[in-house]
């Protein structure tokens, strides 16, 4: 295993292609759910624990189950990708929230009220059909689905510190609410441009 | 509701993407070019009127408690038709759109009207009012695209609109652009919204103070 490789994989998923910001995926809850911090660091904690477990579940079910060359029976059912992976993703966060509310009810206080927003984040999704895309390996895919995910959270928290502030400011009226989040992300997509300087090598 | 008004009320008043913020992440990615928004609304409209007429069909056999699982399955069936067909006959489209192909399957504007128009009303019905969002998040799509082509590549549809002295701001191509034209936008349609109410507000002071003047004299 390179470990080089996995960590251009970390650096690229969390600041040069950040999901929100450069890859538009999960913008729904990024403006939806950024209004206050620690809402802002519920729902990223939730996003990065359910989008390494989809990408776990549905690379597997990939390899083993739909590409021809791998799985075990080895009929092409590569056409089934969409709805396998997007069925995986629906009872998985299903599952994860009976599991955390049976056996740590602390955390199901924290995160309880998030599980069911991201069964449509399209993050989720997005990162699964990325890793197949993309073909990495098992650790590789787990590694770009947890820091894809931290990457959205930075996103998120960073979007929640700017929001707080921007309740007090004197912003004119048609601009109120979404329209200005949206203008502060294009100038946070800015700064993080300069992030596509960063070259391994 | 006539047929008529469900089809018009996707287009402006409750526009998918503009009043509503459904939708947002293919309206942000999609729309650098125009042919990418118009090959991308026709997708999402495809999908759309069938799986809305598909739902309505079955409304009446679906327990409640397993509708949305039922639901989703519907329309990541027609995505998989969709991506199926786009690979096979439009190859560079598919290429350019990449994953937000199979992302249709989580567009909120598509469960969103499966669970709140087609889950409740008849097919015929269904079909207008999956037909009208379509082509309100087409449009939706269209203005974000055009904007976004013509400053930062100096072209609508491929075709070269600017004078030859014009420099493109390749930042709009980019994913900044994006995010600032989507917030100006909307900026744009809640200044309108509050001007008109302003104004309805100021014509109903006029109308109420003459019939108070009348009923005076």
């Amino acid at each position: 295993m390179d470990l080089s490789n996995l960590l251009v994989i970390v650096v690229g998923s969390i600041l040069i292609n950040n999901f929100v910001l450069a890859r538009f995926l999960g913008i729904c809850p990024y403006i939806g759910v950024s209004k206050k911090l620690s809402s802002a660091i519920g729902m990223g904690m939730a996003v990065i624990f359910v989008m390494t477990l989809a990408s776990l579940a549905s690379w597997l079910i990939y390899y083993y189950l739909l590409d021809p060359a791998t799985s075990v029976w080895g009929v092409d059912l590569t056409f089934l990708r969409t709805i396998a992976f997007i069925l995986v993703i629906a009872s998985l966060v299903q599952f994860v929230e009976m599991v955390i509310q049976k056996l740590a009810p602390a955390l199901y206080q924290a995160l309880g009220i998030y599980l069911p927003l991201i069964t449509t984040n399209c993050a989720v999704l997005g990162v699964a059909v990325l890793n197949i895309d993309e073909s990495y390996t098992l650790i590789e895919s787990l590694v770009n689905a947890a820091s894809a995910g931290v990457g959205f959270t930075l996103a998120l928290i960073l979007m929640a510190g700017i929001r707080e502030r921007l309740d007090t400011a004197d912003i004119p009226k048609p601009l109120q609410g979404v329209p200005i989040a949206f203008l502060m992300a294009g100038l946070m997509a800015i700064a993080f441009l300069g992030f596509s300087g960063l070259s391994f090598g | 509701m006539s047929v008529r008004s469900e089809f018009t009320k996707g287009l402006i008043k409750e526009n998918p993407v503009l009043r509503l913020a459904l939708g947002l992440c293919p309206s942000l990615a999609v729309s650098s070019s125009v042919e990418n928004a118009i090959g991308m609304g026709i997708s999402a409209t495809f999908v759309l009127v069938m799986s809305n007429l598909l739902i309505s069909l079955v409304r009446k056999g679906v327990p409640s408690k397993i509708r949305i699982p039922v639901y989703i399955v519907i329309i990541a069936a027609f995505v998989s038709i969709v991506e199926m067909v786009m690979a096979a006959y439009q190859p560079d489209l598919f290429r350019a759109l990449g994953i937000f192909v199979p992302l249709i399957v989580v567009n909120c504007i598509i469960l969103g009207r499966a669970e709140a128009f087609a889950s409740k009303n008849t097919p015929l019905l269904s079909v207008v009012d999956g037909f009208g969002m379509g082509v309100g998040f087409t449009l939706a799509l269209l203005v974000i695209a055009t904007v976004r082509e013509i400053l930062g590549n100096g072209t609508w549809y491929g075709i070269s609109v600017t004078p030859s002295g014009f420099e493109p701001v390749l930042l709009m191509m980019l994913a900044p652009g994006a995010f600032l034209t989507m917030g100006l936008v909307l900026g744009f349609v809640n200044w309108m919204d509050q001007r008109k109410a302003e104004r309805d507000k100021m014509e109903s002071v006029v109308k109420a103070g003459f019939a108070r003047s009348r009923k005076e004299a």
